[in-house]
């Protein structure tokens, strides 16, 4: 589904991806971790095409398509979700109205039949019951004074909605509570059959004993280093990033 | 980029000129100002005698002025003989159909969502009979005239009120104010005159569509709104239809009375032709609207949005004179290509516990200039009066302007004024979440900029907000990428 070849990109001339190797298939889970600064959330965007990011060499090939060459919105019609490391806030635009106007976009795009505002509202009422998210925080400007866990929430209530062929997670799993935490995976594993893909950009372990991953790979200066299966991630809770880093400088 | 709101109005235009040219004209007297032309004008519209001695007040007074300069505005020097100050309305050519119109003007009716037989109406293409307009507004009128609501062009008003015409004309905006304004006074065309009596809350907006004869307002437009003690009336000015005009300037004054514990509010949306990509051509607007809340506990609320004109120059403002009056004015003001907006409002405190808001949303795309002038005076009489004004600005690519100039006058020291001003950028980051959940780059910046436009669109009576919001997407096109 996705093929990731020699990917490097940098931004305000400093190059961030090094030459990214990766290769996810329809229905896995891959999570990425990797120290801070790795170039985990610069992979994301890029995937998803944002301009600050430039590509500088190496492929991505999405479904058979030059992914590169595709805008933004391209990208989300084709199937790619990006759960944002931070959530934008969008003052006055309402949540629920940015939420059917992006469904309808993609619907329209996909040449399906757009959904009119009680067939939409019928289809929010169950991805909210299911996500167990407060109704006010429908009713509230989008993203605007939600806490951190609350912003979090509301990237998996889009996703649930706009059912991606392609999820991408970036730290959704920090600043949430463990209730929180659950829910969370519930809604990516329900997403979970067989032809969808994710990959989940964390820093703790935890998140993965819910969101079971097919593979685990460590970013490091811009590159794949590592890579394995779920057992990698207790191996890095357990001894850190050192010995990666060692091995890698070596 | 081109942007496809330039080409429709530049269609758009094209198709008027044609329109027009072939209509020759066949009542207007010539070019230039006199008091000869000036007696004339107001001879040909059967004036009483009272009238002609105010106009020509007016025009000796303004033959004293010289036109000002201090709006941060650039444009060229007006030629005040080469306007025509009179002609007969003119007939729209009338067409069979709506397949006669320029189907690119035809897109943007659909993209506001401009109902058929209204677009037909905009396009002079005749109307059934069963929707003709003039039998709507006659039911109308109908219903207001049981309650005794006066709504009427202004000419009318001269022939059948002429009592209350001559009380209020010229008290809120005196032919001295300014010099627009004693061009006005001096050679006012026609308009609008509304009464409301005592007691009475006016059951529908007022819309100078429903009036009778409203065809051709012409280049000085004068308005006079009176509401009677404890009356209401919510009055709307303006269409999101693109309006076009072969005169170039337009200076109307618009005057408002509130007497005891009534209420106006008045909302405009203006999409004057604004001028083409290279900023040829368009309206310079340059309008006086003002209104006095004269008696106790009165409220005026000025709401206007305002997409078109090359030049705009206007304030709003009120005169808060009654103890515990009330003064509002919430605008949008957008700026796209060449087009520049100088505007704002006053608020004059002279009443005790008299308060007043502003809010005013200046967006700037393009190579467009925006401009906040603000006044808030508060007198030495005004006592406890409050003033909140809020004041944001945001700007869309880097080649635009937006420029804030509050001033603040307080002479009474139990008062209370609060000022909050923000720029901001059109975020990156915001455009670029929208996008990734599906929204085209123009979707996404109309609802970027209609979110920031929320607190004065919620201000518009409700079918007008949704219009507006429509339009700002339209005058937004070709801003970006
Ligand atoms: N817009 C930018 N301008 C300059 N440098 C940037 C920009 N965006 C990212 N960087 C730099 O690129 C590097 C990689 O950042 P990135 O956000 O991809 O890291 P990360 O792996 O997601 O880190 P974290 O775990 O802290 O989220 C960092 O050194 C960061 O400072
Ligand atoms: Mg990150």
């Amino acid at each position: 589904m996705l093929k990731v070849s020699h990917l490097q990109a940098r931004v305000d001339g400093k190059m961030i991806l090094n030459g990214l190797d990766l290769e996810v298939k329809a229905g896995e889970v891959h999570a990425i971790m990797g120290p801070n600064g790795s170039g985990k959330s610069t992979f994301a965007n890029v995937l998803a095409g944002h301009e600050a990011f430039e590509v500088t060499g190496g492929t991505v090939e999405f479904d058979g398509k030059n992914l590169l060459e595709m805008e933004p919105e391209e990208r989300a019609w084709a199937g790619i979700f990006l759960a944002f490391q931070y959530p934008v806030e969008i003052p006055g635009v309402g949540n629920t109205y940015f939420l059917r106007m992006a469904l309808n976009s993609i619907r329209k795009a996909r040449g399906q039949e757009e959904l009119d505002s009680v067939a939409f509202m019928k289809v929010l009422r169950e991805k909210v019951k299911l996500l167990k998210l407060r109704d006010d925080l429908l009713k509230r400007p989008l993203n605007e004074g939600f806490s951190g866990g609350e912003k979090k929430r509301n990237e998996i209530l889009q996703m649930a909605l706009l059912e991606p062929k392609l999820a991408i997670l970036d730290e959704t799993d920090s600043g949430l509570d463990i209730d929180a935490l659950k829910i969370v995976a519930d809604g990516v594993n329900t997403l979970r059959d067989g032809t969808r893909s994710v990959i989940v950009v964390t820093h703790y372990q935890r998140l993965l004993d819910y969101i079971v991953p097919d593979y685990t790979h460590v970013l490091y200066k811009g590159k794949i280093v590592k890579s394995g299966g779920k057992e990698l991630a207790l191996e890095l809770e357990e001894k850190g990033y050192g010995w990666i880093q060692e091995s890698h400088a070596a | 980029m081109t942007s496809s709101t330039e080409t429709i109005h530049e269609l758009a235009n094209q198709k008027y000129k044609y329109g027009f040219v072939t209509d020759i004209e066949t009542d207007s007297v010539p070019a230039g100002l006199s008091e000869d032309i000036i007696r004339l004008i107001s001879a040909k519209k059967q004036e009483p005698e009272w009238l002609l001695e105010w106009r020509l007040k007016a025009y000796r007074h303004w033959r004293t002025m010289v036109e000002p300069r201090w709006p941060k505005v650039d444009y060229p020097s007006i030629d005040f003989d080469q306007i025509v100050y009179y002609s007969a309305p003119k007939q729209r050519p009338k067409l069979d159909s709506l397949d006669e119109v320029d189907p690119e003007l035809l897109k943007t009716f659909e993209k506001l969502g401009i109902p058929l037989e209204e677009q037909k109406r905009l396009t002079g293409v005749a109307v059934d009979v069963v929707f003709d307009s003039v039998s709507v507004a006659t039911s109308f009128k109908d219903k207001l005239g049981e309650l005794g609501v006066i709504f009427c062009s202004m000419s009318e008003a001269v022939r059948e009120h002429p009592e209350l015409v001559r009380k209020y004309l010229g008290t809120v905006v005196p032919y001295t104010d300014n010099f627009y304004a004693a061009l006005n006074s001096a050679v006012f065309s026609d308009g609008s005159f509304c009464y409301i009596p005592k007691g009475v809350r006016c059951p529908m907006e007022l819309s100078t569509y429903f009036r009778i004869n409203a065809a051709g307002t012409g280049q000085f437009e004068r308005t006079l709104l009176v509401a009677e003690d404890s009356s209401y009336v919510s009055y709307l000015e303006g269409c999101t239809a693109p309006q076009r005009d072969e005169n170039q300037l337009h200076a109307a004054v618009v005057e408002l009375i509130a007497l005891d514990n009534a209420q106006i509010k008045y909302s405009t949306v203006q999409n004057w032709y604004p001028g083409n990509e290279e900023g040829k051509g368009g309206i310079y607007n340059f309008v006086t609207k003002r209104g006095i809340c004269a008696g106790v506990n009165s409220k005026i609320s000025w709401t206007q949005v305002e997409t078109g004109s090359a030049i705009t120059w206007k304030y709003p403002s009120c005169v808060l004179k009654g103890d515990g009056s009330v003064g509002e004015f919430y605008s949008v003001a957008l700026t796209n290509h060449f087009q520049q907006a100088d505007t704002g409002t006053k608020m004059i405190h002279l009443g005790k516990n008299t308060s007043s808001t502003i809010v005013s949303k200046g967006i700037s795309a393009g190579k467009g200039q925006n401009t906040y002038r603000g006044l808030v005076r508060i007198a030495k009489s005004a006592t406890h009066a409050r003033n909140y004004t809020q004041c944001d600005s945001m700007l869309i690519g880097d080649r635009c302007g937006a420029h804030t100039f509050p001033y603040i006058e307080v002479n009474n020291n139990s008062s209370q004024v609060e000022h909050e001003a923000t720029t901001s950028k059109i975020g990156e980051d915001q455009l670029f979440y929208c996008r990734q959940r599906g929204l085209s780059e123009e979707d996404a910046v109309s609802l970027i900029v209609n979110g920031f436009c929320k607190e004065v669109f919620r201000e518009l009576p409700m079918e007008f907000a949704v219009e507006a919001q429509k339009l700002l997407g339209i005058s937004l096109e070709g801003s970006v990428g």
